[in-house]
């Protein structure tokens, strides 16, 4: 037993490391990118249009992973792409985690109307095809950063609320919770100081989980052009740049789908990383 | 003749090496009700199942033979061990409960050996199933074995598990404790069944227990383990008379008498103890340097 | 009585989801700003045109006011008129459905078929290093969407190695002898297989990157409860009785193993199906989701309402069969 559970550490570990790293890479691309990209993301230049990459015969020099239709430079779009992709990971999986755990948590610590109320929305959520939700959202809204943030939260709150209610069910039936109440314990206290910090081990988890899902949603939206402006360098506006013009220049649909895939793979492998660390019964 | 001959056989755990079984021989012949019996721990149910082919992964034979109608069973391929298995013995399983499938009736479960393992025709394995259930004194046979295990009772799963072990004319059949987990009054049938069924098919039984009690109603020789050694290996006449190590003596003076339940029982003292832990301690190290 | 109820509680249930639904949708979509109208008519038409019109799709009424007219309308099976089409939106919507009924179909299969080997092989491999090479599969798979997974397809095997077809439902030059929209399904019943073998290709790909994150989701699970199951003690006594491995598996320990993966795989159908919209633009499939996402930029009200409603009823519709199967495959619950 104790060889299992060491395996088990050590695979976290590296999952936790190597996923680690990748986002400590595009947050430094982000953070950087006016000063690291080697060209200017938007300045097109028509004679430069669909240039491969550097290693590829008949390259421009200065274009390290070639050029798109218009003749903008395909790595300088991916670092400038990373500050879009990191915005929303954050702001919006940061405010859809408040906003589902805390409905969560009351719903499942309160019981009652408040968890019927709220039970009721989340299976009216659950009936929405999800995609198309937040096309419509959009539709709305407008395209631009908050409305892509604002869908966002208004679509995955549900993703929270239904596991956090559970949990927050769960930890209300143990005895601690009941002595607390004994002691004359307001509810709400009850609530924040007793359930809350057993329920935030999963909470992290599930906001790593969302931030990827965040990252993911901007580029589906981008993709049907529906995101930011259609000049904006996102890594989705790309892609979808990319998937109509595959046949005659791979480049431009490859690298940012790579730098995506690696992005949201790392971010699901951080959270089931943390969910391995967390984990006390090791599941 | 024995059918079944299990010679110096050792097991243990797997990586760590702890042994689960000291060099256990053990024979039973045919019409031959052989008690195995111990505490918890000491290694009997592990031989059922290692002449079955059952045992846990953890666990690895390491050393003797297990002969089956004079042939090592150790020594064949394993599909081939299956099949031959599969064709001479049986089992009777402790918990009813939990050895029927519960998404399967109940006839292809008895049938199922008969017909893949046996060849024998759906039609005929069928009859016999039926007749089976019969011998077993099961109330509409038919209806039976359309049921699915759940709208049976416990008494009535254990019947049919009896029932299916003697459906081919195993030569051996290993019982694994199979009234532990019935109620005391569901028991004695049960017990009486068993001897019923052996005495007229004629089988050779392993009898897997830890209840001196049983022993004494159902078999006609036994053989004591402690710490996976044999510690007494003798007829059922001679052990009650009075056994021959004083483990097996302090064993039972600890089993309630069905004659006496009133009796004070007097646990395994622990100087008795000590010296069968010696014992096993010995063995080990003749196994080192033999 | 008890079932009678507990059936009765669940359309209950169901009609307030959809109700919910159709609320939220409603609302949401006259929220949009730009007139959907204005767009339709030729430059240069007048106020009076407008007016007309607007009141032609009952867009001058209040919003209560529309709404039950609607939902009348919708109680009798008349969804209004789409405003880019010109035709009833129910018309449009059943021409769509089968295409993408027949995709998400498809995937399901491909889930169950990938997802079921990955649980089987992995069962019969546990321990080894097989099975931890599954588990890294089933991982990779999980993380990573449908949407990223059509993309890789695409490059995969529509460029690198250009096996099958990457966009639409069948090749546009094809003579089709169809009757119903049902391409797949009537193509086999007309025996024309080489009509088949053109749409097999075509939906292929976007079936499999649906399939994918589904597929380790039935193999994780079904795994698992495979391994529980092999514990079990009609599982060791079907050993004794000479059967192998793969017969134990197959025979003993997967039908009980399936049940409490057939709940989940449900719920995870409902995001399949959810997921068509987004995998039908990527591969021009002309199914629901890329009709809906047209109607999404057209500002075309009648027809996105009738979609997401037409959606959500699907939703739903496949947790009621689910339930239901489930109750069938139990015997504990088909005979208790």
């Amino acid at each position: 037993m104790a060889d299992a559970r060491g395996m088990v550490k050590r695979k976290a570990g590296l999952k936790l490391w190597l996923s680690g790293g990748w986002l400590a890479l595009v947050v430094l691309a982000a953070l950087l990118a006016p000063w690291i990209a080697p060209q200017d993301p938007l300045a097109q230049d028509l004679f430069l249009g669909r240039m491969p990459p550097a290693w590829v015969s008949g390259a421009e020099p200065g274009y390290w992973l070639g050029t798109d239709s218009l003749g903008r430079d395909v790595l300088s779009r991916i670092l400038h792409g990373a500050r879009i992709a990191l915005t929303v990971a954050l702001v919006a999986g940061g405010i859809t985690c408040l906003i589902g755990a805390a409905l969560g948590l009351l719903a499942g610590f309160l019981r009652g109307w408040v968890d019927l109320a709220i039970s009721r929305l989340i299976d009216i959520w659950m009936a929405f095809p999800p995609v198309l939700f937040s096309i419509l959202l959009i539709a709305v809204l407008g395209p631009g950063l908050s409305s892509i943030v604002i869908a966002i939260v208004v679509i995955d709150w549900t993703r929270f609320a239904r596991v956090v209610r559970a949990e927050a069910m769960a930890q209300g039936a143990m005895d601690y919770v009941a002595s607390a109440q004994v002691a004359g314990r307001g509810r709400l206290s009850t609530m924040v100081t007793e359930i809350l910090p057993n329920v935030l081990p999963t909470i992290v988890v599930l906001l790593t989980l969302e931030m990827g899902i965040a990252v993911i949603v901007e580029a589906i939206l981008s993709f049907v052009n529906l995101s930011i402006s259609t000049d904006d360098p996102t890594w989705g506006g790309m892609i979808a740049e990319g998937r109509t013009s595959v046949h005659q220049a791979w480049w431009v649909l490859v690298f940012p789908l790579v730098t995506l895939f690696l992005t949201v793979l790392a971010f699901s492998q951080l959270g089931e990383g943390l969910k391995d660390r967390f984990d006390p019964v090791l599941r | 003749m024995s059918f079944l001959r299990v010679n110096g056989l050792s097991a243990r755990l797997k990586g760590a090496g702890h042994p689960i079984l000291r060099g256990v021989s053990l024979s039973v012949a045919a019409g031959e009700v052989r008690g195995l019996v111990g505490e918890s721990g000491a290694g009997k149910s592990m031989i059922g199942k290692a002449v079955l082919g059952i045992l846990p992964k953890a666990v690895e034979v390491s050393g003797g033979e297990i002969l089956l109608g004079g042939v090592d069973l150790l020594r064949l391929p394993p599909k081939e061990r299956r099949a031959r298995i599969g064709a001479t013995c049986a089992l009777i399983p402790q918990d009813p409960l939990t050895a029927l499938n519960p998404s399967r009736r109940i006839a292809p479960q008895i049938t199922d050996r008969l017909v893949d393992i046996l060849g024998w025709d759906r039609g005929r394995a069928l009859a016999r199933a039926e007749e089976l259930l019969a011998e077993v004194h099961i109330p509409d046979p038919a209806r039976v074995l359309r049921a699915y295990p759940h709208e049976l009772s416990g008494g009535m799963r254990q019947r049919i598990l009896i029932a299916s072990a003697f459906a081919a004319e195993p030569k051996l059949i290993v019982a694994d404790e199979p009234t532990t987990a019935l109620d005391v009054t569901v028991q004695k049938q049960v017990l009486k069944l068993i001897a019923e069924m052996q005495a007229r098919h004629g089988t050779a039984l392993l009898f897997v227990t830890h209840d001196l009690g049983v022993v004494s109603k159902v078999c006609d020789s036994l053989t004591v383990l402690y710490g996976g050694l044999v510690v007494e290996d003798t007829d059922v006449r001679s052990f009650f008379a009075g056994p021959a190590h004083a483990y097996s003596r302090a064993l039972l003076a600890a089993t309630p008498k069905y004659t006496d339940p009133q009796a004070s029982l007097t646990p395994v003292p622990d100087a008795v103890i000590r010296d069968v832990q010696a014992e096993v301690a010995a063995a080990d190290r003749r196994a080192r340097h033999g | 009585m008890q079932l009678l109820r507990a059936v009765l509680l669940r359309l209950a249930t169901t009609a307030v989801t959809l109700l919910g639904v159709a609320v939220i949708v409603f609302v949401v979509i006259r929220v949009v700003p730009g007139n959907p109208i204005a767009m339709m008519l030729p430059p240069g038409a007048t106020e009076a045109d407008v007016a007309r019109l607007t009141a032609q799709y009952g867009l001058d009424k209040s919003l209560p006011e529309q709404f039950l007219i609607w939902a009348g309308g919708v109680l009798r099976g008349d969804f209004g008129l789409s405003i880019t089409a010109r035709q009833p939106v129910l018309d449009l919507v059943l021409g769509r459905l089968p295409a993408t009924l027949e995709l998400s179909v498809m995937a399901l299969v491909i889930a169950c078929l990938l997802g079921g080997f990955a649980a089987l092989t992995g069962t019969r491999a546990r321990g080894t290093g097989g099975e931890a090479a599954i588990d890294v599969a089933n991982g990779m798979a999980l993380s990573i969407p449908d949407f990223l997974w059509g993309l890789i397809l695409v490059l995969l095997f529509g460029v690198l190695w250009p096996l099958f077809h990457i966009s639409g439902r069948v090749t546009p030059s094809l003579e089709l002898p169809f009757t119903t929209d049902f391409y797949l399904f009537e193509s086999v019943l007309r025996l024309r297989f080489d009509l088949w073998a053109n749409i097999v290709s075509h939906m292929f790909l976007p079936a499999l990157a649906l399939a994918i994150p589904l597929a380790a989701i039935i193999g994780q699970l079904l795994k698992q409860s495979l391994k529980e199951t092999m514990h079990l003690d009609y599982v060791t006594l079907a050993r004794t009785k000479g059967y192998g491995e793969n017969h134990v598996i197959l025979r003993e320990a997967l039908r009980n193993a399936i049940l409490p993966t057939l709940t989940l795989v449900g719920v995870q159908f409902t995001f399949l199906i959810g997921g068509t919209v987004i995998i039908e633009r990527l591969f021009s499939y002309e199914g629901l989701g890329n009709l809906a996402i047209d109607a999404v930029i057209n500002r075309d009200l009648p027809l996105i309402q009738g979609i997401v409603i037409l959606f959500a009823v699907i939703f739903t519709a496949v947790n009621l069969c689910v339930d239901l199967l489930y109750a069938v495959l139990n015997p504990r619950l088909r005979h208790g």
